[in-house]
Order: structure tokens, then sequence, then C-alpha cells
């Protein structure tokens, strides 16, 4: 047995990989015709592979694909929110819709940083402050928009302060008083205004 | 197939999980069996093949389309089995040669019990005989058996998905036929 060269095991092996030269593979055959102990080593070679591949096929457990989706990461926002959208278009128009709104008076309440006022014939102003004078009687909504306000007399209507400071000694006001200082405080005005106006535009309509 | 599944990839990039799953039914029997036989237990392929499905989803984005994706598949797999046997690999094989010995196993150092390994393995079913030699095989030659034999990759692709080249692949191979040979000689 040791006198087999040694390349001839290594021959065996390429031939079992299927990459044997010819003249390897020439070299081999004449080998193993004449070496029976060479001979039964090639035999428990390809035994070897029959023995392995003779392994029968298995497949993966039941609920394998379950256990792997159980343990994938939480799906992004991203598709979660595309597949809703999908499903549910009517409300993703309304969604839109309330975000171009929202942004549209939000852009106005940025943009409008001037100082107005609700005009009324007998109000005096002072820089950025409205005053109602003392002993005028103001007949109507006064609105204020950037800027202070303070009442010695007497309002008979609604007051409203965007932006400003609301300052008032003996104040007489018939109806209700708004501050408004903050975005969704703007908002929500803005939103009631609009409730009033389509309020007031029904109620109109049923007058006439 | 391949188109099918680059298909899938894509939607899976945008993150929708729904066409991973798809993904998974495809290979969920390849990766667990290959994973089955490197680790020899149902629980623990089951564990580690949906392990590398997870990084799969994880690592999507550094597959390359051009490639073929059971080859990068098989390669987290593998890796991940290989990573298992090694953490739990016991202090003494008895397979190891005992040093400055000669074919002398640990086995041979171990007084015999009632009955010998070899009575023991005789009395396995063809199956788990197959299971129980690929077993005892060293993890570097169980990785590329396991791929030539039961999955009947072509040796290319084994190298591909070990990362290692050709030439050690078809060394290994050389061995691990060798090995078995051994294991086997008493059938």
């Amino acid at each position: 047995m040791n006198k087999c060269p040694e390349q001839i095991v290594h021959y065996m092996h390429e031939y079992l990989d299927g990459d044997i030269s010819g003249e390897h593979e020439q070299e081999l055959k004449t080998h193993l015709a004449s070496c029976p102990s060479c001979q039964q080593h090639m035999h428990e070679l390809s035994k070897v592979a029959a023995f392995v591949q003779s392994a029968s096929h298995i497949s993966a457990p039941n609920g394998f694909v379950e256990g792997v989706t159980a343990r994938l990461p939480k799906e992004t926002s991203k598709v979660g929110m595309k597949r809703w959208f999908h499903s549910h278009p009517l409300l993703t128009a309304a969604a839109l819709f309330m975000i171009l709104m929202s942004a549209s008076l939000f852009s106005s309440f940025n943009e409008d940083q001037h100082f107005s006022f609700t005009k009324q014939p007998n109000l005096v102003v002072e820089g950025e402050k409205v005053i109602v004078p003392a002993g005028e009687i103001v007949i109507g909504d006064l609105v204020v928009k950037n800027g202070d306000l303070q009442i010695d007399g007497e309002v008979d209507g609604n007051v409203t302060v965007i932006n400003g400071q609301y300052m008032a000694s003996t104040a007489n006001v018939t109806g209700e008083i708004e501050e408004i200082n903050q975005v969704f405080d703007w908002l929500w005005y803005k939103i009631k205004a609009g409730a009033k106006d389509v309020a007031s535009l029904v109620d109109g309509k049923e007058d006439k | 197939m391949d188109a099918l599944v680059n298909k899938r990839i894509k939607e899976v990039l945008k993150g929708d999980q729904n066409a991973f799953a798809e993904i998974v039914e495809l290979y969920q029997d390849k990766l667990y069996r290959v994973c089955f036989r490197m680790l020899g237990n149902k629980h623990e392929a089951e564990d580690i093949a949906q392990e590398a499905f997870v990084r799969a989803f994880i690592n999507i984005h550094t597959f390359d389309t051009k490639r073929k994706f059971s080859t990068w598949l098989y390669r987290i797999g593998t890796n991940l089995c290989i990573d298992r046997i090694r953490k739990k690999k016991p202090d003494y094989y008895l397979d190891a040669e005992v040093s400055g010995t000669e074919g002398l196993n640990m086995y041979s150092q171990i007084a015999a019990s009632e009955e010998l390994p070899e009575d023991q393995v005789m009395k396995m079913e063809m199956q788990d005989r197959v299971q129980y030699e690929i077993s005892r095989l060293p993890d570097k030659y169980r990785a590329v058996i396991v791929l030539k034999y039961m999955e009947d990759l072509p040796l290319q692709e084994i190298s591909e998905i070990l990362e290692m080249p050709l030439g050690t692949v078809k060394t290994r191979i050389h061995r691990g036929r060798e090995a078995l040979r051994k294991q086997l000689s008493n059938m």
C-alpha cells in the first residue's frame, strides 16, 4: 500500500468532484486496476457520497413563516400608512384637505403680523394700543390684532384681542371677551369664526 | 424564480413585510434543511433558520440583486450555524485527536461502557445514522459536506457561500470525505 503514489488519493477526490483532467483520470484508472487497496479506498469514498445523499429531504416545520414574521422588526410607519391610505381613500382625502387647510391658516397667522382693529367711531389709538375712552360706549364687536386693548368705557358687543393684551379697569363689556396668543387658539378662533359665518349664512337664508 | 425574488426584494426594500413573507415561503425548506443538517437538532435548526431570515430582512439593502439570493441567504444561515456550533463546543471533543498520537482520539481515552459506541450506532435508523455521522465531522468540514452532498450545490457556489477560495472548499471536501470514510469503515 505504501508504494501507491500519493497523488492517487487526490485524483480520487478530483474524480468524485467531477473536475479531474483526462490525464489524471487515465492514471487513476490504470492504478486502480492494479491496486486492490486503492480500489477499496475508492469504493469507500464513493460509498460516503451515496451514504450522505441518502439522507431524506426534510422540510421546514409548520408555522415557520409565521415564526419569522413574528420576529421581524416593526414595519416602518411609511408602509403601514401607505397601506392604510389604499384601504381608506375617502378618509385620506379628508385628512389631506385638513392638512392643507390648517397649513393655510398657520401661514395666515404668521403673515398677519400688522396692527389692526375694528373701526369704530369713538376709539382712541396710542401707538399699538386701542383705548375705549371713559364715558364712551362702543356699539358692536371689537377685534384688535397685534396690539393691546384698554377699555375704560363700555363695549356693547364681543371683544377679541389677538396677539396682544387686554386691559380693563372698570370695564363694561356686554359680550364675550377673548384673548388669543397661541397658534392653536388662533386656529380654534378661525374655525369658530368660520362656523359662525356658516351659521349666520344659514340663519340669513332662513330669515328670507 | 430570480426575477420574482428580485421583485419581492424591491418591495421589501420599500418596507413591505408581506413581500418578505413570500420570500421566506420560497426558501424556508432549503435553509431549514441546511441548518438542521449542520446542527442536528430540530429546535435549534428552526431557531437559527428563522434568525437567518430576520437578519436577511434587516440587511436586505446590502444584498446585490445581480447575485443569487439563495447564495446570500445560505451564507447568513451557515455563518449563524457555525457560530452556534462554536458556542456550544465542549472543551473536549471525543473525536479530537490526542496530541502527539496519530489516529488516537478521545474515545480511546475513556473506559468502555456496557455497550461500545459502534454497537449503538449500528442500531440507529439509517436517517439518524447519516445525521449522526455528519454531526461528528469538525464544523469546517461539516458545512462543505452538507452544501455539497445534501444540497447538491456546485463547488463555485459553495465557495461564494462560505467566502473562501475554491481551492479551500475542495480541500475541505476531500478531508471531510476522508473523515466520513473512516467513520463509516465499520459499516
